[in-house]
């Protein structure tokens, strides 16, 4: 066993160590200490960003590979491979693979098929699953069954929050000593946090209880576990979401802040740039970007170890490509604002002192932009994680072997035309990204309200 | 005005041409003129005599930027990229590689997604526009609050699942409407009514809340305020003042995007099996044809390149404290 580290698994890891590197500097600055917590006052903007950790946990569970040995262990033959963490906590999943198509919750394949029993009878009849309710004895109410096992869950879920409270308890009794008794700030919405806490908490727990007896969210063409296959495209649309604009933004940072404080021809040369990659329609532009790649990856099929390798490297350039065509947009507000700033007296002042551009760029332009980056960053992401979706339904996003909810709605419109509908796997990309992208649009939605002074409320 | 306009399209050119060295080094990364002539005589029993002389035909002989060997002006004329570049400049798109002339099949199939994206933009922008001003009048009030979190949700949802939830109850559910398909004249109608409903529901959510914001904008200045003051009433103040003085930044977004309807939508037409220039551009990108892709690229550039000057243009007749010199 060894831990392998695909390129976008460093990149995740990285990003995470600049959010937290992001998280101390608010802690010591006051006015973003200050503005920060009054994104955190609306609860709706609490229960998003309770969401928002909760996918970004599972996308970093997921970026944690492992390479399990082939030798040795004969039990584990078979699993020898690269796998996630997250991979291996669901490993009863992977391996409870049903034979086709099975709904939620089912007892029986979907559809009949013909069998021949000992006497060379042919019957038409509905196979009962290898796993999928297996531990029912026949006649049983299976909603009896799930009720029953619905305890355990809940049990679990309240303990850990009992635990949270706790801890949450004693640090506020620890801090309440320092509070300034003036302080009138709001007291933060901690009933909304702990609610959404609970109830993600306990479905989760409740589904990875029942997924040992049952198919939750039913099974695909090949017998596959749909909420194996949800839970593991988290990693991919935050991924996309994610990481983009972490390409994006030093290329939006550094142009669009020297076209604004440089002008004459740096300006001239930076706008005519982003002119020209603006004028491209955009999906056209991906499009192409990704044809080329794709052409490159088979010309080159040697540099790839292993598929997984392939599939990341292709998740990797996706990234980079839609990094590089989203840009633009950040650029010219940063271009403006900076223009808007550097007329202002301070930074005159700052100029004839004698600072160079790189010191006032950095103590006067810098922060007063971040404002408009932080807007930017968490507007892009909901956005970006719909976009996935429709790459891999033109034909040019992840690789098809990659778990995301674009190739999940991809083979879910075949799908919906059979007779009766298979609607499970659709139904299941819809949630977990519907409930992934609304919780990003309110929660950008208070970001800006805070932080953008222009907004109207 | 002329003279306006005459620069702002030679201001285009140096644009359309990086556009053009963006594709042109992006396709000849992998689409060398070898493999397009070893594509077009046959993967068998191709020569390096006969894959020169093809490429000697096709003027493909030629280097790809810089002619060392040409005198003067001709170094840099005399090449790939200016060849490649002229013909496009005068929409003379060649052979996609299942040897149909692009320009032909272009002016063929624009006008069925002219059909689509034409009554979708209009009817889109009338509903959302007539829906902002209605809840600007309940602004502030739990109205209004409702309404944008359903506009919020409605924007969370992924363009796929309109389409397909749409096909799915229309069509094979209630059997309103024919799942796919497209004739020519009004029989056509039926085959439309569905992916322009849904092109309109899908968008409302987020152009409702972005022409909010624009009015509510307008609404919290100053002379709406001496308006108010007048007793001029609530409808009147909007349409009077609101609605017009918002008009600019409506434009702004608004006027960009009319000449890229020639494009039509690649999701939408594919999904209706609408053969216009979106499904074509879709199905050359699966295809991996890259002449197709290229022209769609550079027409795309062009059309948006005409929505620029056309918002400018636009200003004027909307505000006449703009004057285009």
């Amino acid at each position: 066993m060894s831990f392998v580290w695909l390129w976008t698994d460093l990149m995740v890891w990285s990003l995470l160590f600049v959010i937290l590197a992001g998280i101390r500097s608010i802690k010591h600055s006051e006015q973003a200490r200050k503005q920060w917590r009054s994104i955190f006052e609306s609860p709706i903007a609490m229960a998003s960003a309770v969401i928002l950790t909760f996918y970004f946990v599972f996308a970093l569970l997921g970026s944690v590979h492992i390479q399990l040995a082939s030798s040795g262990d004969s039990s584990l033959d078979k699993r020898h491979g690269v796998y996630s963490v997250l991979d291996l906590s669901l490993m009863h999943l992977i391996e409870q693979t049903e034979r086709t198509y099975s709904a939620p919750f089912a007892t029986h394949e979907y559809s009949t098929s013909l069998n021949f029993d000992e006497n060379g009878q042919v019957s038409q009849s509905y196979l009962a699953l290898k796993y999928g309710g297996q531990h029912l004895t026949k006649g049983a109410s299976i909603w009896l069954d799930v009720l029953k096992k619905t305890g355990l869950p809940l049990l679990l879920t309240f303990g850990i929050m009992a635990l949270l409270l706790l801890l949450h308890g004693l640090f506020r009794f620890r801090t309440a000593a320092l509070r300034d008794i003036n302080n009138k700030a709001k007291t933060l919405p901690w009933k909304t946090a702990y609610i959404s806490v609970f109830s993600l908490l306990f479905l989760f727990i409740w589904f990875y209880h029942l997924s040992h007896f049952y198919h939750v969210l039913g099974t695909d063409k090949v017998g596959q576990d749909v909420l194996l296959q949800s839970i593991k495209s988290i990693r991919t649309g935050v991924l996309i979401g994610l990481l983009t604009t972490l390409v994006m933004l030093p290329l939006a940072l550094i142009l669009g802040i020297s076209a604004g404080y440089f002008k004459g021809w740096v300006d001239d040369v930076i706008q005519y740039i982003y002119t020209t990659l603006n004028s491209i329609p955009g999906v056209l532009l991906i499009a192409a970007a990704v044809l080329v790649m794709q052409v490159i990856i088979t010309n080159n099929s040697d540099w790839f170890g292993s598929t997984e390798e392939r599939a990341d490297l292709r998740l990797l350039f996706l990234i980079f490509i839609l990094g590089l065509t989203s840009w633009t947009g950040l650029c010219r507000l940063l271009r403006a604002e900076t223009l808007k700033i550097s007329q202002v007296e301070y930074v005159s002042a700052a100029k004839a002192f004698g600072l160079g551009p790189f010191k006032i760029i950095k103590n006067h332009i810098l922060p007063n932009l971040m404002h408009l980056v932080l807007i930017a960053l968490v507007l892009d992401f909901s956005g970006l994680v719909l976009a996935e979706a429709v790459l891999s339904y033109v034909g040019v996003g992840v690789d098809p072997t990659t778990a995301s909810w674009g190739n999940m709605i991809n083979q879910a419109r075949l799908e919906m035309a059979r007779e009766p509908m298979v609607w499970w796997s659709l139904f299941s990309a819809f949630v977990f990204m519907f409930t992934l992208v609304l919780s990003a649009n309110l929660f950008s939605d208070r970001v800006q309200t805070v932080l953008d002074p222009r907004r109207v409320h | 005005m002329f003279a306006y306009i005459m620069r702002r399209v030679l201001f285009a050119l140096p644009i359309l041409i990086g556009v053009n060295f963006i594709t042109f080094a992006l396709f000849f990364m992998v689409n060398t003129p070898e493999d397009m002539a070893r594509a077009q005589l046959g993967a068998k029993q191709t020569t390096p005599e006969m894959i020169q002389s093809w490429k000697v035909d096709h003027g493909y002989d030629k280097p790809l930027f810089f002619n060392a060997d040409a005198p003067g002006l001709a170094k840099v004329q005399d090449t790939l990229f200016v060849q490649e570049s002229m013909k496009l400049f005068v929409f003379d798109f060649g052979q996609s590689d299942s040897g149909r002339q692009i320009t032909a099949d272009v002016y063929e199939r624009m006008w069925p997604s002219l059909a689509i994206a034409l009554p979708t933009f209009v009817i889109g922008l009338v509903t959302n526009i007539a829906l902002a001003l209605l809840i600007v009048l309940f602004r502030g009030s739990a109205l209004d609050t409702a309404t944008m979190m359903v506009a919020v949700a409605i924007m969370s949802i992924s363009g796929l699942f309109y389409i397909i939830a749409g096909q799915v109850l229309f069509s094979k559910v209630w059997h309103w409407v024919p799942i796919s398909g497209y004739t020519e004249g009004w029989e056509g109608f039926k085959f439309l009514i569905l992916p322009i409903f849904i092109g309109v529901f899908s968008g409302i959510g987020a152009g409702m809340r972005w022409y909010r914001s624009i009015f509510l904008e307008e609404m919290n200045k100053d002379y709406i305020r001496t308006a108010r003051a007048k007793g001029l009433s609530d409808l009147k103040v909007l349409f009077g003042h609101v609605l017009q003085n918002g008009m600019l930044p409506i434009l702004t977004g608004v006027v960009v995007v009319i000449p890229t309807l020639f494009m039509g939508s690649l999701i939408m037409e594919s999904f209706f099996g609408i053969p216009g220039l979106g499904s074509y551009t879709l199905d050359a990108i699966n295809a991996q044809d890259f002449g197709i892709v290229k022209a769609m690229v550079f027409l795309g550039s062009v059309l948006y390149i005409i929505g620029l000057i056309l918002t400018d243009i636009s200003y004027t007749l909307f505000d006449p404290r703009v004057k285009l010199a």
